[in-house]
C-alpha cells in the first residue's frame, strides 16, 4: 500500500517531491494555451502581411527576409516554449504520454499538409475534368493511356531509368576506385572536380551542355565543341538535339544528369570502400589474389548495398526528371518524359483531371521503391 | 614501373591517365561556360571558347557581359531574390524537425514506429503531387499568397522536412544515451535536455542538413516558377531559364547570367563540403 491510498482526503497535500508526481496546474496550463495560440495567431498574420501590405515594411525585400527569419525563429522557439508550458501544466501522468507529440505536431501538421492531403487530393482529382468542378469517372486516365504522346513519354522514362542510374553508378564506382590509388592530394583534387558540378542546378548544367551541343550549319565555324570536334575529325556537323534515330537526343540529354550526379555516387561509395576492413584485403594478398581479384571478390561484395543504395536514389530522382527537358527540348523530337508531359498538360493545356492522372500514374510507379525503401530501412533499423 | 608514393603504396599509372581524363570530362563543360561568359558577342560567334584559351593574349577578354546583365536585365534583383528565399527556407525547418527528431530519438511512445516510417515513405513522393492542391490553397481561390516569398518559404519548409527530421534522427541516434539519461535522473525536463544537450550536440547533423537544403532550395526551378512566378520576385534560376528561351538580342549574356546563378551555391559547396558528404552519407532521398 502507498502512502496517497492512506491518506484522508482533507489532509494537506504532500509537497511532490519530483515532477514524475506532480499534479495538474491550472495556472500554467491556461498561460500556456493563451500564450500558444496567441503565438500561432501573430506568427500567422505576421506572415500574411508580407504578403498582403508589403508597403508596411517599406516595400523592402530585404527587410521581409530578414523579418520572416526572425518570426520564423523566434515563432518556432516562443512555441515550443508555450508548449512546453502546458505540457508542464497537465498532470504528470497525462505530461509524459503527451509530450512525444507535441514536440511532433509542428513537423507532422506541415508534412500533412503539404505532402498527404495533396496526394489524396491529386487522386480525387483525377477523377474530376479538366477545372476539377465535376466527376468524370476513368475518363482521364482513358484519355492519357489512350494518347501516344504518353506511351511515347513512358517509353522515354523507361529508357532514362534504364540508363542513368546503371551508369552513374558504374562511373561513381570506377571514380571511387581510381581515386583510391592516388596519392592524398591527387585523391582530394580529382574527386573535388568530379564532385563540382552537384552544387549546379539543372537549369545551370543545362546552359552549360547546350554550348556543347550547339549548332552551326556546315560551313560556318562551328561553337559547339562536340561540333567542333565532329568537323575536325572530317565529318558534318549536327543538330544533336532534333535527331531521335535510336533516341540519341534523349541519350545527350541523360549524358547531361549522369554528369550531375556521379559524383553524389562517388562519395558515398568512395566512403563504403574505404569502410571495407583492411584485414580483408591483407588476407586477400596474403592468398596471393591479384588486384582485380581482391576488388572484385572482396571489396565489391561489401560495397554492394552502397551500390544499390545509390541507385535507388538516382533512380527516384530519374523517374521525375523534369528540368533538363523542359529547358532543352521541352518535348520536342521525341524527348518528351511523364514529368514535362504532366507540367505541359496542367499550366499549358489546363487539362487538371489528366495531369492529376499522370500524377497517380506517377505515384503508382514509385509504390515498389518506396515499399523497398521502408523495408531495407526496417533491416537497417534491426541492425542498430 | 613507376616507383611507389609516399606512404608507400604503389603508384599506379592506369588510376592517373583514367583520373585525369575523367576530371577533365568533369570539368571542362564548366570551363567553357566560364570562358565564353567574358567574350565578346562577335567574338562568341565566329569562333569557340577553347581559341581564346588556345590564344590568351589576342582573345580580347571583356567584362561587358557581366557589365550589361547588372544594367539592363533583372539579374541582380533576381540574385537578391534567391538569396531571400534560400536563406529562410533553409532555416525554418530545422526548429520543427529537430524536435520531431528528439521525439523520435529519445521517446518511447505508442505509434513511433509508424510515424517515423510514413517519413520514410513520404520522401520518396514526388512533389508533383503537391502543385495542384496547394496552387488552390495558395493561389487566389485560397490564400492568395503565391508569387510572394512567405508561400515559397512555406512549401519548401514542408517538403524539406522528410528530410530534415530523417538526417536528424539518424545522427541523434548515434549520440550516447547515456549522457541523454544522466540528464533525465539530473531532473531535467525533455525540453531542457533538447536545448542544452540533443540540439548542441546535433550541430554537424544540422549543417549537414542545412547544406543540402540550401543547394536544394537555390538550384529548384519548379517550385519558384509555380509559386513565385516569373515577375519581380522571380528567382536567379527562373531567370536563368527564362533566359534560355529568348533567341537573338541578349543570348551572350546566357553565359554571365548562368555563372553568376552558381557562384553563391558553388562558395556553400565548397566551403561546406564535408558536412554536404555527412549529410549525404547519413543516407539522404528527397522527394
Amino acid at each position: 500500500m502507498t502512502a496517497t491510498e492512506t491518506r484522508s482526503p482533507d489532509s494537506p497535500p504532500i509537497p511532490p517531491r519530483e515532477r514524475a508526481g506532480s499534479p495538474a496546474r491550472p495556472a500554467l496550463l491556461i498561460l500556456g494555451a493563451i500564450g500558444l495560440v496567441a503565438t500561432v495567431w501573430l506568427v500567422c498574420n505576421a506572415f500574411l502581411a508580407f504578403a498582403y501590405y508589403p508597403q508596411w515594411f517599406l516595400h523592402s525585400k530585404l527587410l521581409i527576409g530578414a523579418l520572416g527569419l526572425v518570426f520564423g525563429i523566434g515563432g518556432a522557439v516562443v512555441f515550443f516554449r508555450f508548449l512546453n508550458m502546458i505540457i508542464e501544466g497537465l498532470p504528470s501522468r497525462l505530461s509524459e504520454g503527451l509530450i512525444p507529440y507535441a514536440f511532433l505536431l509542428p513537423a507532422l501538421a506541415l508534412l500533412g499538409l503539404m505532402l498527404i492531403y495533396p496526394t489524396v487530393q491529386t487522386i480525387v482529382y483525377s477523377f474530376a475534368n479538366a477545372d476539377s468542378t465535376a466527376w468524370v469517372g476513368l475518363d482521364n486516365y482513358r484519355a492519357i493511356f489512350g494518347s501516344g504522346a504518353f506511351w511515347q513519354a513512358m517509353l522515354n522514362n523507361f529508357l532514362w531509368i534504364l540508363i542513368v542510374p546503371l551508369i552513374t553508378v558504374a562511373f561513381g564506382l570506377a571514380v571511387a576506385v581510381l581515386a583510391d590509388k592516388l596519392s592524398a592530394t591527387g585523391e582530394r583534387v580529382s574527386k573535388s572536380m568530379v564532385f563540382l558540378p552537384m552544387s549546379i542546378s539543372f537549369v545551370g548544367a543545362s546552359t552549360i551542355w547546350g554550348l556543347i551541343y550547339a549548332f552551326r550549319p556546315p560551313g560556318a565555324s562551328q561553337t559547339g565543341l562536340l561540333n567542333a570536334i565532329v568537323v575536325a575529325l572530317g565529318g558534318e556537323p549536327q543538330a544533336w538535339l532534333q535527331i531521335d534515330a535510336a533516341r540519341l537526343n534523349s541519350l545527350l540529354l541523360m549524358v547531361i544528369l549522369v554528369w550531375l550526379q556521379t559524383g553524389f555516387a562517388m562519395v558515398l561509395i568512395s566512403s563504403a570502400i574505404k569502410g571495407v576492413p583492411e584485414d580483408t584485403i591483407e588476407a586477400g594478398r596474403m592468398d596471393g589474389a591479384g588486384e582485380a581479384r581482391i576488388f572484385w571478390q572482396i571489396i565489391f561484395p561489401q560495397v554492394r548495398p552502397t551500390l544499390l543504395a545509390v541507385f535507388i536514389t538516382v533512380l527516384i530522382l530519374v523517374l521525375k526528371v523534369f528540368d533538363i527537358i523542359y529547358v532543352m527540348t521541352n518535348g520536342r523530337d521525341n524527348t518528351d518524359v511523364i514529368a514535362n508531359l504532366y507540367f505541359r498538360k496542367l499550366f499549358v493545356e489546363r487539362q487538371a483531371g489528366e495531369s492529376s492522372a499522370i500524377v497517380v500514374v506517377l505515384l503508382v510507379l514509385i509504390v515498389p521503391i518506396l515499399i523497398y525503401q521502408v523495408r531495407s530501412f526496417k533491416a537497417q533499423e534491426a541492425n542498430r | 614501373m613507376m616507383g611507389t608514393m609516399k606512404d608507400g603504396r604503389p603508384r599506379s599509372l592506369l588510376a592517373i591517365v583514367t583520373m585525369v581524363v575523367l576530371a577533365l570530362l568533369w570539368t571542362v563543360p564548366t570551363i567553357g561556360l566560364l570562358v565564353t561568359s567574358f567574350r565578346a558577342r562577335e567574338d562568341v560567334a565566329s569562333s569557340g571558347w577553347w581559341d581564346a584559351l588556345l590564344n590568351p593574349f589576342g582573345a580580347g577578354w571583356t567584362l561587358a557581359n557581366y557589365e550589361r546583365l547588372f544594367e539592363s536585365t533583372t539579374a541582380g534583383s533576381s540574385l537578391l531574390n534567391s538569396v531571400i528565399v534560400a536563406v529562410p527556407a533553409t532555416v525554418l525547418p530545422i526548429m520543427f524537425a529537430a524536435f520531431a527528431a528528439y521525439a523520435f530519438t529519445f521517446m518511447r511512445f505508442p505509434g513511433r514506429e509508424l510515424l517515423f516510417i510514413l517519413i520514410v515513405a513520404v520522401m520518396v513522393v514526388p512533389i508533383q503531387v503537391a502543385f495542384q492542391p496547394m496552387l488552390d490553397l495558395l493561389g487566389p481561390r485560397g490564400l492568395g499568397i503565391n508569387g510572394q516569398f512567405v508561400a515559397v518559404w512555406l512549401l519548401h519548409t514542408g517538403f524539406g522536412m522528410p528530410l530534415a527530421v530523417y538526417t536528424l534522427r539518424n545522427y541523434m541516434a548515434t549520440l550516447p544515451n547515456s549522457v541523454i539519461e544522466s540528464a533525465k535522473i539530473d531532473g531535467a525536463s525533455h525540453f531542457q535536455t533538447f536545448w542544452r544537450l540533443a540540439a548542441p550536440m546535433s550541430m554537424p547533423a544540422i549543417a549537414a542538413f542545412a547544406t543540402l537544403q540550401f543547394l536544394w532550395v537555390w538550384n529548384d526551378l519548379l517550385i519558384a516558377k509555380l509559386f513565385l512566378g516569373g515577375g519581380a520576385n522571380k528567382t536567379v534560376i527562373v531567370d536563368l531559364q527564362q533566359m534560355l528561351g529568348t533567341q537573338g538580342q541578349g543570348e551572350e549574356l546566357l553565359t554571365a547570367g548562368a555563372f553568376l546563378s552558381m557562384v553563391i551555391p558553388m562558395i556553400v559547396f565548397f566551403s561546406l563540403q564535408r558536412f554536404l558528404v555527412r549529410g549525404m552519407t547519413a543516407g539522404s532521398v528527397k522527394g
